[in-house]
């Protein structure tokens, strides 16, 4: 590999990577508030990206609203499924949880199947102005929007949850429910709001990522994937879930680029499975104490 | 009552051969003939979905990749067969062995993980598989899958017509019920439901927990590998789309409607399952994925409303009126707030001490 292509690799290893932070970002703000994985994650994404398409393209509305919408219809499905499926489940088992979420996502891929259609579609990009030359390496603009916009949405979250007074009630509640009850704090509703913004972030994942890919069936890959990021960065914090996701993207991205062996383009996905797994079985001592404890 | 008899034990002998003649009498041109293909179906997922049942409703442990193992059956024995020209018995074996030979390699692993890791773990394992079906396409004939797979036969009797073929799956189909009751009976079973009780008591009591879980999951495994083989030499052909996370998902929703903890339920919850998709195939063209809306809808449903599931709530529901009956009036009248003591009383009868009973009802 020459360092053209490493560079080219690099960048587009660091876009995936951004995809999969903002979807690991949403696992982990719904698990540190309520212990719960929500399997549908992927699924927002998918959303944002299909009605971004169908309102621009379809509806012909101007991008900056249509984008909006978007986003707002995925977090709105994220509170709709906290307040009608999460929440009237009281006191279920992790199993149920578990089985919940996945019938709330593949309920929400049979709607948008349903709604938008089979096919691969693509919205224009933000910005039409062709790629960009960069170290010799060729970048498209829609991957500086995406790089900028997960960087945007890391900072605001980072300021949200530390800076304001729901942010710090968020917070209490992650480190522990019961005493963040104690001093007030409503922890459905804070569950409810974790929903609603790892709706938005999902959304907003799906928007950007649309003009490079969108299928009404991506959801559950893009799930995984943004779990295997969240699961680096240990669910806690979401830095280090950024972190987790943009080092996936770059691992997946230059393994396929090595182009050496099984490391070919069609076993991309499997490279971050095998990831998955290898964290999961090196973290399950502490996972499993962590889950104990929760 | 004598309707509801059925849980007396004198009366189900004659249940169980009841069933079973109609369950000969099925395939019969003159009887119910032409639903002996849905029967073929509904009799392989029965299979799969009695694993996952050991797995998930007595065990207590998820899995979101058992089509993987369906899969690896139906590739196993459809490869050897076709390509190498294998005894297809053989090959079915084979195929069994491989698999749960499989699943006891990753078993060990990933069974340390618990509720939510191991949810992520099994369905990525699921994705991989699905990933190598497409792919290793000069073995598997990638997306396009391979057909010409050959009939299974003994001797010179070939099993190539559909009937033939129903008695064939069926007979597995209830050989595995019948494992599957005597294991949820025995030592095994109750050791099972200890640990999905409490995992840390049931290792204080001796159990050897993790051994207990990987047992478990190598025998769905091989379940759902011979209902793969079953299908392969059935449909004579396959292809990725029959093991994709969607099947996956189907498993766990036939699971939930017979009610996760039930052996026999898994009969139940197959059928409705296949035969709901199968009408609402019909409906397609008006409206598309209308059966991954219903199944959505159906997991969602039934984990909010009946966590034990669709076929045992059903099941102590018709219990609770047996016992009840003659108290309707009264009980409506009331809204059931102002129960004769007797009843209530028969009720609390009612509440499933689940690990104190010493056989399936």
């Amino acid at each position: 590999m020459s360092a053209d292509q490493f560079i080219q690799y690099l960048m587009s290893g660091l876009t995936q990577g951004s995809i999969y932070a903002l979807i690991g970002l949403g696992f982990t703000i719904i698990y540190a508030v309520t212990q719960i994985i929500n399997f549908a994650q992927g699924e927002f994404v998918m959303l944002g990206g299909m009605l971004s398409f169908v309102l621009t393209v379809e509806a012909g509305l101007p991008m900056p609203l249509a984008l909006l919408i978007s986003i707002l219809v995925a977090a709105a499905v994220g509170a709709a499924m906290y307040l009608l499926a999460i929440r009237t489940a009281k006191r279920a088992s992790v199993i149920s949880l578990i089985i919940i979420t996945i019938g709330a996502a593949i309920f929400v891929r049979g709607i948008a199947g349903n709604q938008f259609g089979v096919m691969p579609v693509s919205p224009p990009p933000f910005t039409d102005i062709g790629s960009i030359s960069f170290l010799g390496a060729y970048i498209e603009p829609q991957a500086l929007w995406i790089i900028g916009i997960t960087f945007m949405v890391t900072i605001l979250l980072y300021l949200f949850l530390s800076h304001t007074m729901i942010g710090k009630a968020l917070r209490a509640c992650a480190v522990n429910p019961g005493a963040a009850s104690l001093v007030g704090i409503n922890t459905k509703s804070m569950a409810l709001i974790a929903f609603v913004i790892a709706g938005a972030i999902g959304g907003i994942g799906g928007i950007v990522i649309a003009p490079i890919a969108a299928r009404y069936d991506m959801g559950i890959m893009l799930g995984l994937k943004g779990f295997v990021a969240a699961s680096i960065g240990g669910f806690m914090s979401p830095t280090t879930t950024v972190v987790g996701g943009v080092m996936l993207g770059i691992v997946e991205s230059l393994a396929v680029g090595l182009d050496w062996g099984p490391f070919t383009s069609a076993y991309k996905d499997v490279i971050a499975l095998v990831v998955l797994l290898l964290i999961l079985l090196i973290r399950s001592g502490k996972l499993a104490a962590a889950e104990r404890a929760g | 009552m004598m309707m509801l008899g059925w849980v007396k034990s004198k009366w189900r002998y004659f249940v169980v051969a009841a069933l079973l003649i109609f369950l000969v009498l099925i395939p019969f041109d003159w009887f119910l003939g032409h639903y002996t293909s849905i029967m073929i179906f509904i009799g392989i997922s029965t299979m799969i979905t009695v694993g996952l049942c050991l797995l998930m409703g007595y065990t207590g442990q998820v899995s979101l990749g058992q089509a993987a193992y369906y899969g690896l059956g139906a590739y196993f024995s459809a490869v050897l067969s076709k390509t190498y020209g294998w005894n297809p018995w053989l090959a079915m074996v084979v195929a069994a062995i491989a698999t749960g030979s499989f699943a006891y390699i990753i078993g060990y692993p990933i069974f340390r993980l618990r509720g939510n890791y191991l949810a992520m773990a099994t369905l990525g394992i699921g994705l991989i598989m699905w990933v190598l079906f497409n792919q290793l396409s000069q073995y598997t004939g990638g997306p396009d899958g391979m057909s010409g797979i050959p009939y299974l036969s003994i001797g010179g009797f070939s099993f190539d017509t559909n009937f033939k073929r129903y008695f064939l799956v069926w007979f597995f189909c209830l050989a595995v019920l019948f494992l599957s009751q005597n294991i949820v009976r025995s030592r095994t079973g109750r050791a099972l439901r200890a640990i999905h009780g409490n995992e840390a008591a049931a290792q204080s009591l001796g159990i050897n927990v993790t051994q207990f879980k990987v047992k478990i999951f190598v025998l769905s495994s091989v379940y759902a590998s011979l209902a793969g083989s079953l299908f392969a030499h059935h449909l004579r052909h396959v292809s990725p789309q029959s093991f994709d996370f969607l099947a996956s998902v189907k498993l766990v929703v036939m699971a939930v409607i017979g009610g996760l903890a039930s052996v026999w339920g898994a009969i139940f919850g197959a059928g409705t399952t296949r035969i709901l998709s199968d009408k609402l195939l019909l409906g397609f063209n008006q409206f598309p994925q209308l059966d991954i809306i219903i199944y959505g809808l159906i997991l969602m449903l039934v984990m909010i409303f009946t966590p034990e599931g669709l076929f045992i709530a059903l099941k102590s529901g018709i219990k609770w009126l047996q016992l009840n009956w003659r108290h309707l009036p009264e009980i409506m009248r009331t809204q059931g707030k102002e129960m004769p003591h007797r009843i209530k009383d028969r009720m609390s009868r009612l509440v499933p001490a689940r690990l104190c009973r010493k056989t399936e009802p």
